[in-house]
C-alpha cells in the first residue's frame, strides 16, 4: 500500500491499470483531460496502448474495437463530448462489448462553462442513446473511490459484458485527496468469461445461464458477426419478433437479476431519522458535512449515499422511504435524480436542494433543508 | 460442376448465413465481394487472421456473408473501430469496406485521420456517388448536374476525389478500378492488403435502382459498359488534356510508398519506454 496525494482523474487513471485496462482512447476536453495524460505516459509501462483520436465519437469506437480484440477498454470525456459518444454507447449495449466511459461533468448546456461543476449529465448517462437497453452508472464521492469504483467499472463491464458509465463531477475530478493505493496485485479483477467449446457450437449471443453469453475475441479462433442491427444468437441481422424480443428480455434481465451485485449504497441511518438525506457525487460531501452540523444539533437525520446511480436503488430507497418522513436530494442540477427518488418515495416527501450554476451545493443550504420541518 | 471462381468463393462463405443477400439484381457491390475474397484466397491468409469492419449502407452489409472475424459498427465510424481493433491485435489483417457517403461524408474525419496515422488497415471504398440504402440522396461523389432524390433540379456540389483525398491525408497505396475491371480489382485489392500501411482501393460503381433510373442510364448492362467505356488508365490519362481527364476515370495505382506503419511505431514506443523505466504501476 502507497498512501499518495492526487486528484480524482489521476486516480482514476490508476484505478484503470489496477484493473487491468490496457487500451485509452479519447479526445481532450476539459475537465477530463488529466485521464488522457497521466494513461499516455503509464500504458505503454505497462505493454498498454494509448491514442488520441480525432473525436469523441472515434474514441468509443476505436474503445470498442479494441475490446473485441481482447483488451480492457477506457475512453474519458465531458458533457459535449459526452453527447457524441451517445451513439457507440448504444452500440455497446446492444452488441454487448465491455467498455468503460468516464464523463467527468461540467456545467452545460452545450460548452457551458468547462472548469464548473455540475451533476447535469445523470439522465444523459441513463437516457442519451436510443432505444430501451440497462445502463450501469458509477458515481464515487471522493478520490480513493474513484480508483475503487474505476475497478468497479471494469469488472462490471466484463462480467455482465455491457457498457459501463463511471459518472464524476468536476469537484471529483480536480479535487486533490489523500489516496491509500492497494498493490494492484491484491485488486479483484474480473475477466470476461471465455468460451470452450468447438468454434462452429459457438454462440456469440446465445442464452447461457447466466443471462451473459461467452464472448470470444476477434482473432482467436471463433470467427463470428458483430452488428448493431437486432441480431439472432449468432449475431447475423434479425427481424424476426420471436429473435428481438428475447434479446431485449435478456440484456435487462442480465442486470436486474444481479441488483445486489451492482446497487452500491452506503447507509447511515437508524430507525428513528424522519428526515433522510439521498445523495451522491460532490453533493455528498457537503451532504455528509450538513448531516454532521445537524446532529450536533440533536437533529435525527440519516444519510443514504448511492455509489451505483443507474440502475436506481429502488429497494432501497423504498425502504428508506418507509421509515422517513422526509427525503432531502441535494444536487447540481435542477432535479435530476429527485425524479427517481420522487417516483420510488412519493413526490411530497422529497424535498429538493439544487443548485445548476457551477458552484457546488453548500453544507449550509443542505443544513437548511434538514431542518425547515 | 463449379467455375474455379466459384469454388474460391464458397470456401468463404458463411454455411450458416441465409442468403440471398440484401442487394439489388445487378448491384457491383457483388463483384466487390468477389474480387475481395480473391485476392484474401491469393495471398493465402488464414480466415481467423482476417477482420472486416463495415459501415452503414448497402456497402456495408457486405462482410456479414463473408467467413471472417466480421463487424458491421455504425455509419461512417467502421475505420475508428477498426483503428482500435488494429491496435489490439496488430498481427491481424483489418480490412474496412465502405460506401462513398460511409467513407467519405460521415466518415470524413476518420478516414483522413487514418491515412494520417499511415495505421495497417485496407480501406476499400465502393463509390457509387449515391445513398442507395435510403433511397438515392446525393453523395460527396455525385457528380454535378446528376439528379438524386434530394438533387431533383441536379447536383451543385462538386464531388470529393477520394483517392486524392487519401493520397494528400498520408495513405501509403492508393489505387482506383470499377466493378466492370474485376480482375483489376483483385490486384487492387491484392496489393493493399499486402501493404504495411494504409492502403484504398476506391471501387467505383453503380446503382442501377436509384442514380441509374434517376439518371436514365438505362440498364444495369449499359452501366456496365459506361463503366468500360469512359474509364482510362492512369498511363493513358497522362496523355489526355487536364478537361478531358476531368470526364473520365481514372484507373490504376495512383500512390505507393513506404513509411513506417502506426502499431509497429507503438511497439517500439513501448520499448523504448519499459528500457528507459523498468514497469512499475505500484508507485505513482
Amino acid at each position: 500500500m502507497t498512501v499518495k496525494l492526487m486528484q480524482g482523474n489521476e486516480a482514476v487513471g490508476w484505478g484503470a491499470i489496477a484493473a487491468g485496462c490496457k487500451f485509452y482512447a479519447g479526445y481532450p476536453i476539459t475537465p477530463s483531460t488529466e485521464i488522457a495524460e497521466m494513461l499516455s505516459r503509464e500504458l505503454p509501462k505497462v505493454g498498454g496502448k494509448f491514442i488520441q483520436m480525432e473525436d469523441e465519437l472515434a474514441s468509443l469506437a476505436a474503445c470498442i474495437g479494441a475490446s473485441v480484440g481482447g483488451l480492457k477498454s477506457l475512453t474519458a470525456t465531458s458533457g459535449p463530448g459526452f453527447s457524441l459518444m451517445q451513439e457507440h454507447i448504444g452500440y455497446a449495449a446492444m452488441t454487448e462489448i465491455p467498455v468503460v466511459i468516464v464523463d467527468v461533468q461540467r456545467l452545460g448546456p452545450s460548452t457551458g462553462q468547462p472548469t464548473s461543476a455540475s451533476q447535469g449529465d445523470v439522465m444523459q448517462a441513463r437516457w442519451g442513446t436510443h432505444g430501451d437497453h440497462p445502463m450501469i452508472v458509477l458515481c464515487p464521492v471522493s478520490v480513493s473511490q474513484s480508483f475503487d469504483l474505476t475497478v468497479k467499472a471494469f469488472n462490471y463491464s466484463e462480467k455482465y459484458r455491457t457498457p459501463v458509465i463511471l459518472l464524476l463531477d468536476e469537484v471529483i475530478g480536480h479535487m486533490r485527496e489523500k489516496i491509500e493505493l492497494p498493490e494492484f496485485e491484491s485488486v479483484e479483477r474480473v475477466e470476461r468469461i471465455a468460451t470452450d467449446v468447438p468454434p462452429e457450437w459457438y454462440k456469440p449471443y446465445g442464452d447461457s445461464l447466466s443471462d451473459v453469453p461467452p464472448m470470444a475475441n476477434f482473432g482467436e479462433g471463433y470467427r463470428y458477426h458483430i452488428t448493431g442491427l437486432f441480431h439472432d444468437v449468432l449475431g447475423y441481422p434479425t427481424t424476426r419478433l420471436d429473435e428481438i424480443d428475447p434479446w431485449i428480455q435478456r440484456v435487462h434481465r442480465k442486470i436486474e437479476r444481479n441488483l445486489n451485485d451492482i446497487t452500491l449504497v452506503e447507509e447511515d441511518l437508524s430507525e428513528s431519522d424522519k428526515t433522510v438525506v439521498v445523495t451522491y457525487g460532490a453533493s455528498a460531501r457537503s451532504a455528509r458535512h450538513a448531516v454532521k452540523l445537524a446532529r450536533q444539533r440533536r437533529t435525527k437525520v440519516g444519510m443514504v449515499t448511492l455509489l451505483t446511480i443507474w440502475p436506481f436503488a429502488e429497494a432501497e430507497i423504498s425502504r428508506v422511504a418507509r421509515i422517513a418522513k422526509r427525503i432531502i436530494v441535494p444536487e447540481m442540477n435542477l432535479g435530476q435524480l429527485a425524479l427517481e427518488v420522487e417516483r420510488v418515495a412519493g413526490r411530497n416527501k422529497v424535498v429538493r436542494v439544487n443548485r445548476a450554476n457551477g458552484e457546488m451545493v453548500t453544507p449550509q443550504m443542505i443544513l437548511e433543508a434538514i431542518e425547515d420541518r | 460442376m463449379p467455375t474455379q471462381f466459384e469454388h474460391t468463393e464458397y470456401m468463404y462463405l458463411r454455411p450458416t448465413k441465409k442468403f440471398p443477400n440484401v442487394w439489388c439484381a445487378g448491384c457491383g457491390i457483388g463483384i466487390v465481394m468477389g474480387a475481395l475474397i480473391r485476392a484474401i484466397d491469393r495471398i493465402g491468409l488464414e480466415k481467423d487472421d482476417v477482420a472486416l469492419v463495415s459501415g452503414i449502407g448497402c456497402t456495408g452489409r457486405m462482410p456479414v456473408y463473408m467467413d471472417f472475424n466480421t463487424i458491421h459498427t455504425t455509419h461512417g465510424r467502421a475505420l475508428a473501430f477498426a483503428t482500435g481493433l488494429k491496435i489490439a491485435k496488430p498481427n491481424m489483417k483489418v480490412i474496412t469496406i465502405m460506401g462513398d457517403g460511409d467513407a467519405i461524408a460521415i466518415g470524413g474525419n476518420h478516414f483522413i485521420h487514418a491515412a494520417r496515422r499511415n495505421i495497417g488497415i485496407a480501406a476499400i471504398v465502393v463509390n457509387n456517388a449515391i445513398y442507395g440504402m435510403t433511397g438515392g440522396q446525393y453523395s460527396p461523389t455525385t457528380p454535378i448536374g446528376a439528379k438524386a432524390a434530394t438533387a431533383p433540379y441536379g447536383n451543385i456540389e462538386p464531388p470529393m476525389p477520394i483517392c486524392e483525398v487519401a493520397k494528400a491525408a498520408g495513405a501509403t497505396y492508393v489505387a482506383r478500378s470499377t466493378v466492370y475491371h474485376a480482375v483489376e480489382l483483385d490486384r487492387f485489392i491484392e496489393q493493399a492488403i499486402r501493404k504495411n500501411g494504409f492502403s484504398l482501393v476506391e471501387a467505383v460503381g453503380y446503382c442501377p435502382t436509384t442514380y441509374g433510373k434517376m439518371n436514365k442510364l438505362g440498364t444495369t448492362v449499359d452501366m456496365m459498359r459506361l463503366l468500360k467505356e469512359n474509364s482510362v488508365s492512369v498511363t493513358a490519362a497522362e496523355k489526355l488534356s487536364p478537361e478531358e481527364r476531368e470526364k473520365k476515370i481514372v484507373r490504376g495505382v495512383m500512390h505507393d510508398v513506404e513509411k513506417p506503419e502506426y502499431t509497429q511505431l507503438y511497439e517500439q514506443l513501448i520499448q523504448r519506454v519499459q528500457h528507459a523505466q523498468p514497469a512499475n504501476p505500484d508507485k505513482p
